[in-house]
């Protein structure tokens, strides 16, 4: 193999799984050493930089970056990421002083339609080079999806009113209750660019006999959006959720609050196929939700206009030795009683309100091509983000959306070629300290992943605006700290340093290192100390050591970044160096 | 020295031997020596070689005398017994514990100053009874825990760390051993693991005296230019002579070495050493051929390593003395102090 080339910004970007797995790669590391050292205040302005809503991303984000914590790779369960990101919001100092304020207007207006993540995002950036924000939304609040979705039980408004507040009130033109009906004579209306952050809006329905002639079969964003609104308060006692991904889930939980007895979630698939988040999964059985699985909707039953439940094939699956699902097989039809069901399958984009004559080019699916770097589509001046661009993502993916949007949209206005995007960067920073001593705790902590406390089950479904999880304590918060691997602790070589002592080979816990001869990386794969198989973590390769012409080898998979390496070489050729990734944004070059 | 242990997390796909242990279970407390000593690679070439054995732990007594090489037992085999005696005596301390116990394996670890000067007396009368043991120097050419001062295996004309040469000939243990009829005689470098994890397995599962002189830099006094036992100057002087290669498979060696250059020997247990002899001229069963081919390399400035000398059927120091085949450990109390009228007995066969 050829001599890594670590100077490219990503060789050590990747290393730190959580940030490179992060759509808008928050450095997780370097927020969690601040949280471990009272630093909430600069935790959270760590977070806000890259994700601008820790406070609502604390609770309900998808997590991408927990299971590409390295912890999880070492038999145990990741770093409780998510959680410690709201510890941060919980805790931190009234930032909005040390936000950059609206800078002086440089003539140009912008449209964002939608006042959800994306949108915002996107206003947040640009506020500070001096654009004007014409921000328009349908509902009488803002927050899109967020607050339409996501039920208050998971997340309390007064979290997100907070966090929209820190973007509009410096200084959007938020106009509510103003829904755009044509995009036509939006784009007439003189704005230097467009920004369409609508969502994905709408719920996937179900064209199974008896659909129309009851009025209890619900669409699950809708029925969400009106619970979220007040306008729905009660349900029927039996509840059928039909789907399995996470808004069933909130869809059930929900249901629990307001009089469901017994819910179920009816499955077409076994368990291990299922669209939710395990941790979504465990906190709806832990309110005794019963998940059916096997099974596929057949028929509404309705007996004198009035929904008696439904039909269903009971399925059997065999799962072949790649342990993949067969054909199902009927095995018998079942009925189950219920009074009320709610679809949670799914959502499509859709947008009547983009008309032929403005010249924006659908794809095959009838929604906007949209390039997938610029957020541009077919038109000059029009940019899509969130789930509005590529269908239902989540909401760490529309505020990444929303910064690379921003990017363009001041290209745009600038008269720059939005295609040119600004590089990444990567600062490299010794953290020795002395002889032993590194300014990181690298210590391996034994510790396992800490438990969320919940609200008692006696407690939580007395009203639906009681928040479940309680947030980690002080103690759980300074244990999970702790658990964090310093992955952006980087170990870095120098080759012509190293005198083949094996000194660090030999104390690796996980035996990261080998010094061996040069040749292909299948090859060399086979060779290490310890088993490589997992290809998708790069091996690093020096250049020839001086005595012997060998390689140093680095399998980046499992090193927990303890620095031991660096302790025992007696010539300094490791050292553990924090690697700090430059993220470009429109507005703020970001600084350590 | 470092401040924090070793973290007891390991790979999760380490491999197993044959027993169900990793390479971890071999370990033993975090070392003290200096980063990157050549001792402690040693102690990992050892946890390496009873891995791959697939030897228990607690089968096997280290004993040490006194220096940075002598410290290392605890450094390896944590479950295993140790005794750490006094300078230049553990030759001493592990011929009586053999004598007291022959069903455990002996691991002796020693530093040159330990066996060539205080305790060059003991180590010679060691290999003498031929005590079933491995016994390893590890050979930095100085005093290392006294802080670098020349030891009786510095070469002469090698210079210390602040320039002054070396007055003194040199004792090469290897030579030492050979002429006192030492059983099996091999050099290694702590630096070539490859190399030296092959010839500690084969020491292990020799009968009899098993010395293995182990060329290793100590980083700290003894790895400068003009030092003769540094890194460097090893690695640029040393001549591989016989690769030992252990295996209890011996089909599997024959397939992968040229014609000629191949020779094997049955080892005490049935486990079978091959030889893979870069040098064709050298056979390390002829022992006269052996000295006469490490002196005249050394006279010509090249540390030969390998497997130098081997007498496999050797009779240890029990079969000589015809000595009771269970240890005496395990002897029932009046079998092994089996009284006064015993004693009558035996004194009266001299009266
Ligand atoms: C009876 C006695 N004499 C002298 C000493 C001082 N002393 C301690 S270690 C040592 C030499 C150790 O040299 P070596 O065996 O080569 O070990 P190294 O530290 O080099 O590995 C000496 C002379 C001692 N501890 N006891
Ligand atoms: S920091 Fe060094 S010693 Fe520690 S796990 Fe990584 S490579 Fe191994
Ligand atoms: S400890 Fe340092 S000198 Fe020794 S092998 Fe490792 S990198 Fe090289
Ligand atoms: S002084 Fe020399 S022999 Fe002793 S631990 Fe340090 S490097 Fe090793
Ligand atoms: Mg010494």
């Amino acid at each position: 193999m050829k001599p890594t080339n670590t100077e490219h910004p990503d060789h050590y970007h990747r290393i730190v799984d959580c940030q490179w797995g992060c759509p808008a790669h928050t450095d997780v590391p370097h927020y969690i050493r601040q949280i471990a050292q009272g630093d909430f205040t600069g935790a959270y302005l760590e977070n806000r930089k890259s994700n601008v809503f820790p406070g609502v991303l604390g609770r309900v984000c998808d997590r991408p970056c927990e299971p590409a914590c390295r912890r999880g790779r070492l038999d145990e369960a990741p770093v409780a990421i998510c959680r410690l990101k709201r510890v941060a919001a919980d805790l931190s100092d009234d930032i909005r002083p040390l936000l950059p304020p609206k800078g002086d207007s440089n003539g140009k207006r912008i449209a964002c339609v939608g006042a959800g993540c994306a949108s915002l995002t996107v206003a947040n950036d640009l506020l500070p080079l001096g654009y004007d924000i014409v921000m328009f939304e349908q509902h009488a609040q803002p927050g899109g999806l967020i607050r339409t979705n996501i039920p208050a039980f998971r997340l309390p408004a007064p979290v997100l009113d907070d966090e929209i507040a820190l973007i509009v009130e410096r200084g959007v033109d938020l106009r509510l209750n103003t829904r755009i009906d044509s995009l036509q004579s939006l784009l007439h209306d003189g704005f230097d660019a467009v920004f369409i952050g609508t969502g994905a809006p709408r719920g996937k329905d179900l064209a199974l006999p008896g659909r129309h002639d009851t009025d209890r079969i619900h669409i699950g964003i809708d029925w969400l959006e009106s619970v979220a609104f007040e306008h729905t308060d009660t349900i029927g006692e039996n509840v059928l959720i039909i789907g399995v991904g996470n808004t069933a889930m909130d869809c059930c939980r929900s249901s629990l609050r307001l009089g469901g007895k017994h819910v179920k979630v009816m499955a077409r698939k076994p368990r291990g196929w299922f669209k939710a988040s395990e941790w979504e999964l465990e906190d709806a059985e832990e309110e005794n939700v019963d998940i059916v699985i096997n099974h596929l909707p057949k028929a509404f039953i309705v007996e004198a206009g009035k929904l008696t439940g439904m039909t269903f094939d009971k399925l059997h699956y065999d799962i072949d030795e790649q342990g993949r699902l067969s054909k199902p097989r009927v095995l018998e039809e079942v009925f189950i009683p219920c009074d009320d069901v709610i679809l949670a399958i799914g959502q499509d984009n859709a947008f009547p309100w983009i008309e032929a004559q403005t010249g924006v080019k659908l794809n095959q699916w009838d929604v906007p091509e949209v390039n997938t770097v610029t957020h541009a589509a077919s038109i000059p001046g029009l940019f899509f983000g969130g789930d509005a661009a590529f269908g239902p993502k989540n909401i760490i993916w529309a505020v990444e959306h929303g910064h690379r949007a921003a990017i363009s949209i001041h290209k745009y206005c600038q008269g720059e070629d939005i295609t040119k995007r600004p590089p990444r960067g990567i600062n490299l920073l010794s953290t020795k300290m002395g002889l032993h001593e590194w300014s990181y705790s690298n210590d391996f902590d034994e510790t396992s992943r800490l438990q969320m406390h919940h609200v008692d089950l006696t407690q939580r479904f007395k009203d639906i605006k009681i928040e479940v999880e309680l947030g980690f304590d002080p103690q759980q918060t300074s244990k999970e700290v702790e658990r964090c691997l310093n992955c952006d602790i980087q170990t870095v070589f120098t080759e012509n340093l190293c005198i083949e002592c094996d000194a660090c080979l030999d104390i690796c816990p996980t035996h990261c290192l080998t010094i061996t001869d040069n040749c292909e990386e299948d090859d060399l794969r086979t060779r290490l100390r310890a088993p490589a198989e997992n290809k998708e973590q790069i091996l690093y390769v020096s250049d020839v050591l001086p005595q012997t012409g060998k390689i140093m080898v680095k399998d980046e998979n499992l090193c927990i970044h303890c620095g031991l390496c660096a302790e025992r070489c007696p010539t300094g050729a490791w050292d553990m160096r924090k690697s700090r990734v430059d993220i470009p944004y429109a507005a703020l070059s970001p600084t350590d | 020295m470092s401040f924090i242990k070793k973290p007891k997390i390991s790979h999760p796909d380490l491999p197993k031997n044959k027993i169900g242990l990793t390479i971890r279970d071999y370990e033993g407390a975090m070392s003290t020596l200096c980063a990157g000593c050549g001792h402690d690679s040693i102690s990992t070439a050892i946890m390496q070689a009873y891995f791959e054995l697939a030897l228990q732990p607690h089968r096997v007594a280290k004993v040490s005398g006194i220096g940075c090489s002598s410290k290392t037992p605890t450094y390896f085999l944590g479950g295993a017994h140790g005794f750490n005696s006094v300078h230049g005596r553990m030759p001493s301390i592990a011929t009586g514990a053999n004598a007291a116990n022959r069903e455990l394996q002996y691991i002796g670890v020693s530093g040159d100053g330990d066996s060539l000067s205080i305790g060059l007396g003991q180590f010679a009368h060691a290999i003498r009874r031929n005590v079933d043991m491995m016994y390893l120097i590890e050979n930095n050419g100085v005093y290392g825990l006294t802080k670098g001062q020349f030891s009786a295996s510095a070469d002469k004309g090698s210079t210390a760390k602040k320039g002054n040469a070396n007055p003194y000939t040199p004792i090469d243990p290897v030579l030492l051993a050979i002429s006192l009829g030492c059983t099996f005689v091999a050099r290694g470098f702590s630096g070539d693991k490859e190399h030296l994890v092959p010839l500690i397995k084969s020491a292990i599962t020799h009968k009899g005296f098993a010395l293995l002189d182990i060329i290793s830099p100590c980083v700290t006094f003894n790895d400068h230019e003009g030092s003769t036992k540094s890194y460097a100057h090893t690695r640029a002087h040393m001549r591989e002579t016989v690769y030992a290669d252990f295996t209890d498979h011996h089909e599997e060696i024959l397939t992968q070495v040229e014609p000629g250059k191949f020779k094997e020997i049955k080892m005490h247990d049935g486990g079978i050493v091959g030889f893979k002899r870069v040098d064709k001229t050298f056979d390390p069963t002829d022992r006269i051929a052996a000295i006469s081919y490490i002196e005249e390399h050394r006279a010509k400035g090249e540390v030969v390593t390998g497997l130098l000398y081997l007498e496999p059927a050797s009779s240890e120091m029990h079969a000589v003395l015809g000595s009771s085949e269970q240890a005496m450990a395990d002897l029932p109390y009046e079998k092994l102090i089996p009284g006064k009228d015993a004693l009558a007995r035996i004194q009266a066969r001299w009266r």
